[in-house]
């Protein structure tokens, strides 16, 4: 470089700007060009089909099973069933009570029993034809009230009444409240199972080192980590002999956020076929494999003053959890507490069950917990608002958190943005002139959201740091970042890249990320309660900071001067504005000197004050270092005939602190506002004797690109102090107010206050009807 | 198990194959050919994610028979790069945001390549028409919409200069 090149880079360069620009994902070229590998996409030449026999029965005893004649086939190279696992699993360390195969006895339809590695798909289908399986059919219960009815036959011996758990807890002064309040209303609501659909089938590719007894898997999961600890843990291996790799997974939205069979079946067919196995599952083994929102049955009594500030809450929420315990603790955990955190209410009483039944076992999805509570109470307040004669916008106003504080359950609220997203969503909506005034048969409806940005207590307590990054710079002065995160297609790789590259100033560009395989990347506890922009995004500031000091150090060696008078333009190091300076690459040359290639670490941690309360057993569950928040307005129309609605527009605001990428922070919420409007709307699993019905995206009715309609987004920054460049979540907060938003505006458009969800036209028509038989009784004109 | 001789194109490239009467296309693809850009998201015609060009039209491989595709012209996602340049759809996608986990993208793409050939200029309506039978299940379809106007806009661009 010559020295007039040399002014003038230096004199041009400017810190390049990388955050709150609108980034494509930095693994999105391999996306579009079809070269990006999914778990089912690695099929090696010699690579086994592996394929899972399922129980026929929802509930029965195994008497006794019988392999050998699979084993006989000729081309069946394993058979592995419950005695090749060494001990159960489970996504939370006190429950763990799932095999990767059944033991003694089946608790759903579908679960695994026993599974084959033979050459082809056909031979592996005749091999588990082959094998004999007695069972002793028990009762078995589709329904949390069946299965909690005295006299039940028990699923767990170690969970009394079939009940997971029972949640109480009643803070503030819940009868002073209610007695104080000019207005008591009480509703019941009723909530349908709902799956997770993520577009691509479960799947692992496993491979097995018999010289030195090792597995390299590649498993389509949010969790690497935790698959890694319940392989090692089912197999009995070492988790040293152990290399989990994370594919390009093909969407989560919390069905992965746990291990699945699926991931263990395929370890411990590798190991006993001392091969290469492929498991890829069907469509309808994925949707039975489920881990979906659990149906609830939720009874809410709010009581309001006549200006619409909230008194008191006492709800009640059941869950039918399904067969295994899953992340059941936590989800009803999460039904209670999140109650708060999103206005300014202290009086709260709540009961929650979590039960155990014969179904499918639910999970982690989007929204973990807090979907159903929060349809329940928006649609209250709602309802409530309209008999006071108070607008809907005015009774949340009446409500507002004022930032920083501690709710009653102890969750620290630094930022909140919701005033912000109420201002938004009502003047993008134009509400205020549009608002009953749509004409026959539309309507206007809005309702509010919030979620955590991680949980800030990891279910795996060790002491580590929250979330670790590595940084490596070597002689080609590219940087190499190398993270456990899960990129699951939300862009977290890209995230990182960005909060990377901003901080040193240089063009992502020069980033590479490297992401989720054990034996290169450090641990990360995966993607899950929308954790990684903020834990991994402070981990990588952090881990940018120190390079950052590394390479001005060096440059204030070769500059002759020191380090606090070295000015870092990311591509040029200089000593003032005359100084021409050093380029990066020139920099990093000088760093190596003596010391070889760099590698820097950063860490982040959650502080105490954010891990949640002690008021009641499991409090914690809800403590977050920052909540996003949301506010939306559902304009539909209905058809009175066939009581079709029609999504015709969504506005939603949502505040995630600062929006390190605005594209894709409006890409999560649009998604999540859409996922909600499946949820509402057409989504719905149905069991016939525990037999999954509909177990395929028509019949489960996912909306079409037909239906789904415009959703306009409104980006509120209302910055954390602790978040990374102040941000918070973007990837959940929307999606619950998206449903009481819907029957908010059904009950404006046609005056019917629906209470069952999805919201189908036959559960709509039942509404219409009855009010038209009302007011037939009571002489008014339908 | 009857065996037949296929000849096809598939990406431009002419190929002989010995395959199974009943084998799929999209296996066919996938496993035999080993492009794997074409994706497998259900049980069959549910989601569009196999969605491929069958002589310039959208069909699903995972509903058709490899033998009945003798002598067609057979394009999948993996060959739209021409010169190692993003087609304009693929980059509509990546740029816009179309693409989040990427898994529905190929058919996404593929069944848009069919409406652009056929209508370089598509309203709001045509796309979602075109885009009927593929399912997304990330984005909500509003980025996937922009991505599709995206690329019909630069391409009649490029065509105008």
């Amino acid at each position: 470089m010559s020295v007039s090149e040399r002014d003038t880079l230096a004199k041009d360069t400017r810190p390049v700007q990388s955050i709150g620009v609108r980034k494509p994902l930095v693994d999105g070229p391999e996306k579009t060009t079809g070269k990006a590998m999914f778990a089912a996409d690695f099929q090696a030449v010699d690579a086994l089909v592996g394929r899972i026999l399922r129980s026929p029965h929802a509930h029965a005893k195994i008497i006794s099973m019988d392999t050998s004649k699979a084993e006989a086939l000729p081309g069946v190279k394993a058979v592995v069933t419950e005695a090749d696992c060494s001990d159960s699993y489970g996504v939370l360390p006190i429950a763990m009570n799932e095999w990767a195969l059944a033991r003694d006895r089946v608790r759903y339809r579908g679960e695994p029993v026993a599974a084959v590695a033979a050459k082809d798909v056909a031979t592996a289908q005749a091999a588990l034809d082959l094998i004999e399986v007695t069972y002793e059919e028990l009762p078995a219960y589709f329904t949390a009230n069946d299965a909690r009815a005295v006299g039940a036959e028990i699923l767990h011996d170690d969970k009394p009444g079939n009940i997971e758990r029972e949640v109480d807890f009643d803070l503030g002064d819940v009868d002073q409240g209610m007695a104080d309040a000019d207005l008591v209303r009480e509703v019941e609501v009723h909530c349908a199972e709902v799956c997770q659909v993520q577009m691509e089938p479960h799947a692992a590719y496993a491979e097995y080192d018999p010289g030195r007894e090792r597995l390299t898997i590649r498993p389509s999961t949010q969790v690497p980590f935790y698959v890694h600890k319940m392989l090692s843990r089912t197999m009995g291996m070492a988790d040293s002999h152990i290399r989990v790799i994370k594919p390009h997974i093909g969407g989560g939205f919390g069905s992965r956020t746990e291990t699945l069979q699926s991931d263990l079946i395929a370890g411990l067919l590798a190991r006993k076929s001392r091969g290469t196995v492929r498991v890829v599952l069907s469509r309808e083994e994925t949707f039975i494999t489920h881990r979906g929102r659990p149906e609830s049955h939720i009874t809410m009594k709010v009581g309001m003053k006549a200006d619409g500030t909230i008194t008191a809450t006492d709800f009640s929420v059941v869950q039918r959890g399904g067969a295994y315990s899953g992340y059941g603790i936590v989800t009803i955990l999460y039904a209670g507490s999140m109650i708060y955190g999103l206005y300014d209410i202290s009086s709260v009483r709540f009961k929650g069950f979590r039960v155990l039944t014969n179904t499918p076992p639910c999970g982690a999805f989007r929204g973990h917990g807090t979907v159903k509570t929060r349809f329940a109470f928006e649609g209250l307040i709602d309802d409530m608002a309209t008999e006071l004669g108070l607008d809907p916008f005015a009774v949340r106003r009446a409500n507002l958190l004022v930032a920083p504080t501690m709710t009653e359950n102890d969750l620290l609220v630094n930022s909140y943005g919701l005033d912000q997203c109420l201002d938004w969503a009502e003047k993008a909506s134009d509400w205020k002139a549009r608002k009953g005034k749509l004409g026959p048969n539309k309507g206007l409806g809005m309702a509010c959201s919030h979620y955590i940005s991680g949980a800030s207590k990891p279910k795996h307590w060790t002491g580590e740091p929250h979330a670790t990054i590595h940084l490596r710079v070597d002689w080609d002065a590219s940087i190499t970042l190398l993270t456990g995160a899960a990129e699951i297609g939300q862009g977290s790789s890209t995230v990182m890249a960005q909060c990377v590259a901003e901080t040193l100033g240089v063009d992502m560009s020069r980033i590479r990320v490297i992401a989720s395989d054990s034996a290169v990347t450090p641990k990360d506890n995966g993607s899950y309660s929308s954790r990684v922009t903020f834990m991994v995004g402070n981990a990588s500031i952090d881990a940018a900071q120190n390079l950052k000091a590394t390479l001005v150090e060096a440059a204030a060696r070769k500059l002759e001067i020191a380090p606090e008078d070295v000015e870092c333009l990311g591509e040029v190091f200089r000593g003032g504005q005359q100084d021409q300076g050093l380029t990066f690459d020139e920099v990093v040359m000088e760093a190596l000197k003596g010391e070889g290639t760099i590698t820097v670490k950063g860490t982040y941690d959650t502080i105490p004050e954010s891990w949640g309360g002690k008021k009641y057993r499991g409090a914690a569950i809800g403590g977050t270092m920052a909540f996003s928040y949301a506010a939306q307005v559902v304009e539909v129309t209905v058809d009175p005939y066939t009581a079709e609605v029609t999504v015709d527009k969504v506005w939603v605001a949502h505040d995630c602190g600062k929006a390190l990428n605005p594209l894709a922070v409006e890409g999560q919420v649009q998604g999540s506002v859409w996922m909600g409007m499946g949820q509402a709307m057409s989504e719905e699993t149905q069991y016939h004797e525990g037999l999954l019905l509909h177990a395929n995206m028509l019949d489960y009715r996912v909306p079409t690109i037909i239906e789904s309609p415009p959703i306009e987004v409104g980006i509120i920054e209302a910055a954390d102090p602790h978040g990374p460049f102040g941000a918070k979540e973007a990837g959940e907060g929307s999606l619950s107010s998206f449903l009481p938003a819907l029957t908010n505006a059904v009950a404006d458009a046609m005056g019917v206050r629906a209470t069952s969800l999805p919201l189908t036209p036959d559960r709509l028509l039942e509404l219409l009807e009855k009010k038209a038989r009302d007011m037939r009784a009571n002489g008014e004109a339908a | 198990m009857v065996k037949t001789v296929l000849s096809l194109t598939i990406n431009g490239t002419n190929r002989d194959d010995v395959i199974p009467d009943n084998m799929l296309l999209v296996d066919y693809l996938r496993e035999n050919v080993g492009l794997t850009g074409t994706k497998i998201g259900c049980d069959g015609g549910e989601c569009g994610a196999c969605t491929v060009l069958i002589n310039d039209r959208p069909r699903h491989s995972c509903l058709t028979l490899a033998v009945t595709c003798q002598d067609a012209k057979v394009e999948t996602v993996d060959g739209l790069s021409k010169d190692n340049r993003l087609s304009a759809l693929q980059r509509g996608f990546d740029e816009k945001l179309g693409s989040q986990c990427g898994f529905c993208t190929p058919g996404m793409i593929m069944a848009s390549e069919a409406l652009l050939r056929d209508n370089p200029d598509p309203d709001e309506a045509a796309i979602r028409d075109a885009l009927a039978g593929n399912i997304c299940r990330c984005t909500g379809y509003v980025k996937i919409i922009e991505a599709v106007q995206f690329a019909a806009d630069i391409t009649r661009e490029e065509l105008a200069s």
